[in-house]
């Protein structure tokens, strides 16, 4: 077995101490109506990247999403573009940037003179944090315990649980062997699995933060009349929601389950953690329902992950700013089929033409290519979509650190 | 001889790893004794192939544990899915459209 402490590559240090894999510009709309804009002025630009949030009426949840996406890792300076009408502070947003020690500005496209001013106003600021962060970041080392990586699957067929899944456990195992911190969620897809996971609970205060988790989750869907599977995954032979779950879950590899983190909330220590994604329920009662793939991959790139694996036996095209993602399928038909955009087959040990430890080695090999620099296929294709919505999530400050 | 795959040796039913045509005989992998089984219907890649006979309300079992329960009488060799296995969560999803998972509840007019 390969020594996991002799992966090493050059990363970028933050001034608060974070070690990212990228040096990104991210450009953050503070309402549909400045979406144009903010788009228009990264267009074209290099390692800049765009987010934002639809809603005029803001939510402390998005907010919170917001400031956490603006100060990870991967990201070096922000431009923050408001209308001038909504409630969601650009200001604010460059402010609390500022304070983590990273370059940041803001502006009103209604002070500014409209969409080609603005546009125009923001090329000049990126340009000016682009070349600022080349000039100042400082490139350190890393290794795989400074890495945080986050799974999420989507588009699931029955090899998402036999091939694709079962490979990002292998590949987890060996990253929680090595310090690093790995980060599953999609707690509705662990219907039915209560006692499983209160198994895996590295001790009672986690099997204590798994079952309340669990609980909730379940109770969410009763409430909310909704389950986590869709069309696609029926067509793909999973059958019902705990056949889907037990395929999802068998991502976590087999080592113990330190905890239970939110969103927003960074793993506190290494180990493999669990992010609970769901709304909490207040006074709209629960109000929102658990909407795509996107969604869930903001989470853990909020959570701090710098790369993200998406497993997908039917296939899907999609891609995030801020983090890599890598796709993984456990269909060979569909990595054949869709190959512009699969980064990895997992199908293959469904074959016998790899074992699961190959895979999860091969998939280390190339999670540390992509952290060295290397694009993954959706990143090279330019795919960056996001989704940033309303919810609830009783938190507390990310400016307070770490919860005990 | 087409394969399916039997994760648990607990479970009475096995993934198919390709697309079985009805009355074929299929090579269960990873079966406590080996064993091989007729199909009674065509059976597309991934989906699940009966490895006993599960009465209704009896549980099928996937990966070791329950993933929901039969809700018409299953023969070894049937395809198990919406048709005659239901969630013991989610009440929709045992309405959708068989092979295509689409659903047929949802207004369009």
């Amino acid at each position: 077995m390969t020594n996991l402490t002799s992966y090493q590559w050059q990363g970028y240090l933050r001034p608060d101490g974070q070690k990212g894999v990228r040096n990104l510009v991210l450009v953050i709309y503070t309402v549909e109506c400045a979406k144009h804009v903010a788009h228009a002025i990264a267009r074209d630009e290099d390692d800049t990247h765009v987010i934002g949030f639809p809603g005029c009426y803001d939510n402390q949840y998005a907010v919170r999403l917001l400031l956490s996406l603006a100060r990870h890792p991967n990201v070096g300076a922000v431009l923050a573009v408001g209308l001038g009408c909504e409630y969601t502070q650009p200001a604010k947003i460059a402010e609390v940037v500022r304070q983590s020690g990273r370059p940041a500005e803001s502006f009103y496209i209604q002070e500014n003179g409209g969409t080609l001013k603005s546009t125009a106003k923001g090329k000049a600021l990126v340009t000016q944090l682009r070349r600022q962060i080349q000039v100042e970041t400082p490139r350190v080392p890393m290794t795989l315990a400074d890495l945080t990586i986050g799974c999420e699957c989507g588009g699931s067929d029955a090899t998402s649980g036999i091939a694709g899944n079962p490979v990002v456990g292998a590949f987890y195992d060996q990253l929680v062997d090595a310090g690093g911190r790995a980060i599953f969620e999609e707690t509705v897809e662990m219907l039915g699995l209560k006692q499983i996971m209160l198994a895996r609970a590295a001790n009672g205060e986690a099997a204590q933060a798994i079952g309340a988790a669990y609980d909730k989750a379940e109770w969410y869907c009763k409430e909310v009349r909704q389950y986590s599977v869709a069309p696609g995954n029926f067509a793909g032979g999973l059958t019902t929601i705990e056949d889907k779950s037990m395929g999802a879950f068998s991502k976590s590899g087999s080592r113990p389950i330190q905890g239970v983190i939110r969103v927003t909330e960074r793993p506190p220590q290494p180990g493999l953690w669990i992010m609970d994604s769901v709304p909490d329920p207040h006074f709209m009662q629960f109000g929102y329902t658990n909407p795509n793939d996107t969604e869930g991959i903001m989470d853990l790139i909020s959570g701090g992950a710098q790369i993200i694996l998406f497993v997908t036996g039917r296939g899907s095209v999609i891609g995030a700013p801020i983090a890599p993602l890598v796709k993984i399928t456990g269909n060979s038909r569909t990595y054949q089929r869709m190959s512009d955009d699969m980064d990895f087959d997992a199908g293959r040990v469904l074959t016998g033409k790899l074992t699961l430890a190959a895979a999860g080695q091969a998939l280390l090999e190339m999670v540390v290519a992509i952290a060295a620099g290397g694009a993954s296929k959706s990143e090279a294709l330019g795919h960056r979509e996001y989704f940033i919505m309303y919810k609830h999530q009783e938190t507390p400050s990310l400016l307070d650190g770490c919860r005990a | 001889m087409d394969t399916c795959f039997q994760i648990n040796p607990a479970d009475n039913c096995a993934v198919m790893l390709a697309d079985g045509a009805a009355k074929a005989t299929v090579q269960v992998i990873g079966a406590p004794q080996p064993l091989t089984i007729a199909l009674r219907a065509a059976i597309p890649y991934g989906h699940k192939v009966a490895l006993a006979v599960i009465a209704v309300g009896d549980a099928i079992h996937k990966y070791g544990i329950r993933i929901g329960h039969a809700t018409h009488p299953i023969a070894v060799g049937d395809w198990i899915h919406l048709h005659n296995c239901a969630s013991d969560y989610d009440e929709r999803s045992a309405s959708l459209e068989l092979t295509s998972g689409k659903p047929t509840d949802t207004v369009y007019a």
